[in-house]
This record gives C-alpha cells, sequence and structure tokens, in this order.
C-alpha cells in the first residue's frame, strides 16, 4: 500500500536480514529433499528388488511366466497389460479430450467454458476407488451386453476380438482409464492452446481465414508439441492408476490374446499380491516390478515435460 | 448364543490338565545362552498338571496373518479378555502370507496363517529360531457356480480340467457324465480365481494336485499360481461376486466354507476319495481330519487332510494355524501367549461350529496342547 522509500528497499534486497535468510535456507532445504527422496525411492526399489534383476535378469523383463509356484517371475504380461490398457485409454481420451480443450479454449463463450471447464477438472477430483466400483457394477456389465457381445458375434474371427465378452478386461480398464485421464489431457491441451499468441490468430482472420483454418492452421501446429506433451502425461496417469484397473481389468497374469481378454497392470499386480507374497524372491520381484512402472513413468513423464516447455517458451517467438 | 457354557469348559479343562500331565517334561534346551534368570511369573502352578495362567500385569498381544479365521479369532478374542481381564488380544486379518512375513520380521507377538511355512519360508526365518505351527481350527474349500436349475456333482479331475481351461462348456461330456439326469446348458465357462495371495487358493490348488496329474505337471499348489484361464478377483467376496448374479451366467469359483455358509452361495457336491458325493460341511471336514489322524506330521506341517478316506469325508479341507516362536523373549507376553493358545483349543473349540468351522478332532486338539509344553523364554519352558 504505503510506497516504499529506495534506502529501504535496497535494504530489503540485500536479504541480510535473518528471517530472509532463515526464509531462503529452509525452502531450499524443503526443495533439495524432495529431489533427495526421489533418488532415494528409486535406490530403495533398486537394493529391495535386486534380487530379482540377478536371479532373472534381462528374462525379468522379457519373461512370459510369473508363476510363484515354480519361484520364475518373468514381467512381461504386466508390462504388455500396463502398456495396452493405457493405449487403449489414450486412444479413446486423447481425440476427445483434445477436441474439449479447442471447443473450450477457442470456440465456447466465456460463461460456458468457465463452468465447463471446472466439471471436467473435476473428475480428477473423483477418488479411483468409486471409478472402480462404478466399473464393476456400471460399466462392466454394459461393455458385456453391448459392444463386446456385438464385436464378439459380428467381429469375433479376427483374433484381436474374440470372446467370450465377460465384461471385466482389458477392454473395460481402457474405458474407464480414458475417462480418469480427460482431465488431465483437456486441462493441459487448453492451457497450450490458450497459451498461443492471438497475433497468430489475428494474421490470419486478416488474412480472411475461417475459423477452422485458424485452429487448425495456425493455433493446432503452434501448439502441437503441448498437445502431445498433454497427452503423454495422460498417458503416465494411465499407466499408474491402480485401484479402478484392479477391479476391472480381471487380474489375469498372463499376456492377453484379444482385445476382452483378462490382463494384468504391474501396479495393480503389486497391489493385489504384495501382502500375500512371500519373503524373498517373490517380494523382490514385486519391487523390481515397481521399479520398472518408475522408470517406464518418469521416463514418459520428462518427455511430456520437455514438449510441453517447448511450446510455452517456443511459441512466443514465432 | 456364544459365551461358552462353563460347565463345559471345566470338563475340557480338567481332560485337558489330566492329557498335559501325561506328557510332561518334553521341555527343549535353550537355543542360545542366557542365564534362567526372569523367573518372575514364569511356570504357574505346580509343573505338568496345571492350566496355563496369564500374568497378573497387563498385556496386549498382537498378531496378525490369514483371514478365514477372522471371525472365530474375533469371538476368541473378547471371550478370553471377559474370562482374563489383564489380557487384550487384537488380531488382524491381512492375509496368510502377511501373518508368515510378520512372524518372519518379528513385528507381532503370534501369526497365523492358513497354510503352513514351506521350507523357504522356514530358511527365511531368523538363524537358530525355530515356529511352531499351532492348529487352532479347520476349514474347506468349496466350488461355487452359477448355472440355474442344477444340483451340481463334480469330481477333482473334472474341476481341475474346467480351472486348466480344458472344459469350456457347461454341457462338457465329463460334467454331463457326473450329473445324470439334470439338463447342462450350452453355456460358456467363466472361471474365477483369487487374484491375490491366499490359504483358500493353497487348499483348492492342493486337492488338484493331489487329483490331477495334469494340474499337478502344469500348475502345482500353493498360496498363488500361475492360473492358466479366468478372472482374478480379491478376497472370498470378490470371487462371490464374480460369479453370482445375472450378468456372472456360467460362472464358477471357489471360496471357503463358511463365507459359502454365510453368504448362502450354492455349493457343488464334490466327490471325495470313496466315490461318494459329498457336500462340504464342518462335519465333513472333521471327518477328514480324523480320517488322516494316524499320518500326522511331527511338525505338523503339510497336514495330510486333502482327498481323505471316509465315506463322510469331505475332500478339500486344510488346517489353519498360529504361528509362534518356540524362544520367546518378553516373559509376560509369552505367558499371555500360551494361557491364550491353550484356552483356544480348550474352551475356544466349543464356538467354532456356529460359526462355520469345523473343530479340531481329539488326537490333533491333543498334540497341538502339546505343541505348547515347548514354547520357552530365556530357555525356560513357560508351561512345563
Amino acid at each position: 500500500m504505503t510506497a516504499f522509500s529506495p534506502s529501504r528497499l535496497a535494504r530489503r534486497r540485500s536479504g541480510s536480514r535473518l528471517p530472509d535468510r532463515l526464509f531462503r535456507g529452509s525452502s531450499r532445504a524443503l526443495a533439495w529433499a524432495l529431489v533427495v527422496s526421489l533418488i532415494g525411492l528409486g535406490a530403495m526399489l533398486l537394493v529391495n528388488g535386486w534380487g530379482a534383476f540377478a536371479t532373472f535378469g534381462p528374462g525379468f523383463v522379457i519373461g512370459t511366466d510369473w508363476d510363484p509356484v515354480k519361484n520364475i517371475y518373468g514381467a512381461l504380461p504386466f508390462i504388455v497389460g500396463t502398456l495396452l490398457s493405457s493405449a487403449i485409454a489414450l486412444v479413446i481420451a486423447a481425440p476427445i479430450g483434445l477436441l474439449t480443450a479447442i471447443f473450450l479454449a477457442e470456440l465456447a463463450p466465456r460463461r460456458i467454458a468457465i463452468p465447463l471447464t471446472f466439471t471436467i477438472e473435476l473428475l480428477a477430483a473423483i477418488p479411483s476407488v468409486v471409478f472402480g466400483l462404478w466399473g464393476v457394477f456400471v460399466l462392466s456389465p454394459f461393455l458385456q451386453s453391448t459392444i463386446e457381445a456385438w464385436a464378439v458375434d459380428t467381429l469375433g474371427w479376427i483374433p484381436i476380438f474374440a470372446g467370450p465378452p465377460f465384461g471385466v478386461g482389458l477392454f473395460a480398464a481402457g474405458v474407464i482409464l480414458s475417462i480418469m485421464i480427460l482431465p488431465t489431457i483437456v486441462s493441459i491441451a487448453r492451457e497450450v492452446i490458450g497459451s498461443i499468441p492471438n497475433s497468430q490468430r489475428e494474421a490470419m482472420y486478416a488474412l480472411g481465414a475461417t475459423r477452422w483454418e485458424v485452429v487448425t492452421r495456425a493455433v493446432l501446429p503452434a501448439a502441437r508439441s503441448g498437445i502431445a506433451g498433454a497427452i503423454i502425461l495422460g498417458f503416465g496417469r494411465a499407466l499408474g492408476e491402480t485401484m479402478a484397473v484392479t477391479m476391472v481389468i480381471g487380474n489375469a497374469q498372463r499376456i492377453p490374446q484379444s482385445l476382452f481378454d483378462q490382463a494384468q497392470t504391474i501396479a495393480s499386480q503389486i497391489a493385489t499380491t504384495f501382502n500375500e507374497a512371500q519373503v524373498g524372491i517373490q517380494t523382490s520381484s514385486l519391487i523390481a516390478l515397481g521399479l520398472v512402472l518408475l522408470v517406464i513413468t518418469l521416463g514418459l513423464n520428462v518427455a511430456a515435460r520437455v514438449l510441453v516447455g517447448r511450446t510455452a517458451t517456443g511459441a512466443g517467438g514465432r | 448364543m456364544t459365551v461358552i457354557s462353563t460347565k463345559r469348559i471345566g470338563v475340557l479343562a480338567l481332560a485337558a490338565a489330566v492329557l498335559a500331565g501325561a506328557c510332561s517334561s518334553a521341555a527343549t534346551p535353550a537355543p542360545t545362552a542366557a542365564p534362567s534368570a526372569a523367573a518372575s511369573g514364569v511356570a504357574s502352578g505346580a509343573p505338568g498338571a496345571s492350566i496355563p495362567l496369564p500374568p497378573s500385569a497387563n498385556v496386549t498381544l498382537t498378531g496378525t496373518g490369514a483371514t478365514f479365521p477372522v471371525p472365530l479369532y474375533d469371538v476368541w478374542n473378547d471371550a478370553f479378555n471377559f474370562k482374563y481381564k489383564t489380557v487384550q488380544v487384537d488380531y488382524k486379518g491381512i492375509g496368510s502370507g502377511g501373518g508368515i512375513k510378520a512372524i518372519t520380521e518379528q513385528t507381532v507377538d503370534y501369526g497365523a496363517s492358513d497354510a503352513a511355512l514351506t521350507d523357504t519360508a522356514v530358511a527365511a526365518l531368523p538363524a537358530g529360531s525355530k515356529v511352531l505351527h499351532i492348529p487352532t481350527v479347520l476349514g474347506a474349500v468349496v466350488v461355487i457356480y452359477n448355472v440355474a436349475g442344477v444340483d451340481l456333482n463334480l469330481d477333482g479331475t473334472t474341476v481341475a480340467n474346467i480351472f486348466l481351461g480344458k472344459i469350456t462348456k457347461w454341457n462338457d461330456p465329463a460334467i454331463v457324465a457326473l450329473n445324470s439326469g439334470a439338463t447342462l446348458p450350452d453355456l460358456a465357462i467363466k472361471v474365477v480365481h483369487r487374484s491375490d495371495g491366499s490359504g483358500t487358493t493353497n487348499a483348492f490348488t492342493t486337492y488338484l494336485d493331489t487329483v490331477s496329474p495334469d494340474w499337478k505337471s502344469q500348475v502345482g499348489k500353493g498360496t498363488e499360481v500361475k492360473w492358466p484361464t479366468g478372472i482374478g478377483a480379491a478376497g472370498n467376496d470378490g470371487v462371490a461376486g464374480g460369479v453370482k448374479g445375472d450378468a456372472n451366467k456360467g460362472a464358477i469359483g471357489y471360496v471357503e466354507l463358511n463365507y459359502a455358509t454365510t453368504a448362502k452361495l450354492t455349493a457343488a457336491k464334490m466327490k471325495n476319495a470313496a466315490g461318494k458325493f459329498v457336500a462340504g460341511s464342518t462335519a465333513g471336514v472333521t471327518a477328514a481330519a480324523e480320517g488322516a489322524v494316524a499320518s500326522f506330521p511331527a511338525d505338523f506341517r503339510q497336514a495330510p487332510i486333502i482327498n481323505g478316506a471316509g465315506d463322510a469325508t469331505y475332500p478339500v479341507a486344510a488346517y489353519t494355524y498360529l504361528l509362534a516362536y518356540q524362544a520367546q523373549k518378553d516373559a509376560n507376553k509369552a505367558q499371555a501367549l500360551v494361557a491364550y493358545i491353550y484356552w483356544g483349543l480348550t474352551d475356544g473349540q466349543t464356538t467354532t461350529g456356529g460359526l462355520g468351522y469345523a473343530r479340531l478332532p481329539e488326537p490333533i486338539r491333543v498334540k497341538a496342547l502339546q505343541q505348547l509344553h515347548l514354547i520357552t523364554v530365556n530357555g525356560k519352558a513357560i508351561w512345563p
């Protein structure tokens, strides 16, 4: 409120006062603590899961048998289940999310865009287990009697649509994941599109372009890598999702043979079997699974951040 | 309804005391050094002829493990606390594997499991220590199904072939042959199994492993196996949920007998070793246990109760165990633990039936009580 005299301002800037130094020191310590805890987490997984890598070598990642009786652990069925269920989610959620984001950022009037954005972001606040219950009681019986029954009857001769339709399985998991990752894709894509400078649009309009041309020729190309980042972040969210997937994927520890087959994801496998796992190689294999998931999601997140960042900085200069 | 008749308690306690007297002095030598001090509250009463009583100090025992006996242990713990105010017993059902893990890591005073420790699990115990297996009650596993209007008869080979994915339709000749007169639909079989490790799975797969060579070579037995087909669901209720209802027509699964009883699920009659079709029941399980008494192993692991002899025997049954270290560290807790298990094996046995558990056959109960004599603190038997 009251203007600072130059001398007071200078004294502030100097940073010599004790509260400032305390504040700076403690925030720095906490920031580093986060980094250290991430490294510690990875180290914990590596140390405790080392037994699995030492015993099975690369066979742990490419092995297809997860057999607690013979104590052979290969993670491939879960890696495949994780990637496939997330990929299905992406195929469904990416176009819907992108169109929604374009609508919210470019087309909708404010009085519609604001409440709609708020509602979509609320989806992210719904607990995973609630999605799971909905999946068990509503979604999978619905899919079983409609889409799956139809696909198996008419397209069943194509291996990926082979039945029988049980409702729970890879497809149901993908559908539920697509709903769960929509808020991530929509909100990031909307922000990225919104960050494209208006001069870009105005230049197009000045050339007599239609709204469709403005969006497809000016906005989307400029926002391209940011949108890709939004989609990859959604993918990353789907990869690690546990509870809802566990409840609808069918928990089958084998590589799925069709879209409607049962499968298992890494996160779901850890959650369902860790409590009962035998001390020793089974436990360390589950921890090693966690490390595999961490590596996949970290890699994807880094890639996505780089892409999102490129749009945010690059757009202004163009 | 619960709260056990006191007369019965007296009789049982007397019987147990007599039995205990007959087999004392099985005391074990101290595995490690440590002077025999701390004789504070240990050994109450005359050696050999007494009932083990809890210490006068307040003690809380914590145990964790199998979910199958939770309803029973809840009743036990309340009744025991009602009788001996000083002891509070807390039991958490987290699963048999969790119980084994907890006792291995010594984070609890006792563990509980539906499956005995495997050799691998025994090797993982702290060096020089020994865990006692003390059977408390028996449970059975029943095969539940969702086919309207059929009272199903099944045998081990057929169940194995269904869970192997070799039999995929309800009107398969193998099922029809076991159910003469019944009309079986041309319906796909939906197999539902446990996704979490479980003592129920252990009992079920041990049975299939015993009766089906194909199952033995392709899958084997354990708390968690590599299922060749089917849908995984968590817990007895998860499996029941995957079998019940219109959306699950044609489903088959397996759950604990007591769960099937309380949830009123339709279960198949199973063909036993004598060729008779028997429905799962506590009587059928006790019959199975009685038939196998002679070959009961000394360390209580791998109790041969699966597919036992006898007309009334139900073939898929299992003991559930409490797990406790033979050499205890805390004198008060050890004393309370011995008193608690003793109580469970005597008075506690009378509460089993109403909850859907089968009580121990008498010879096994006596053997289990003898295990308590082996428990020591600082090398000194708590109940000599």
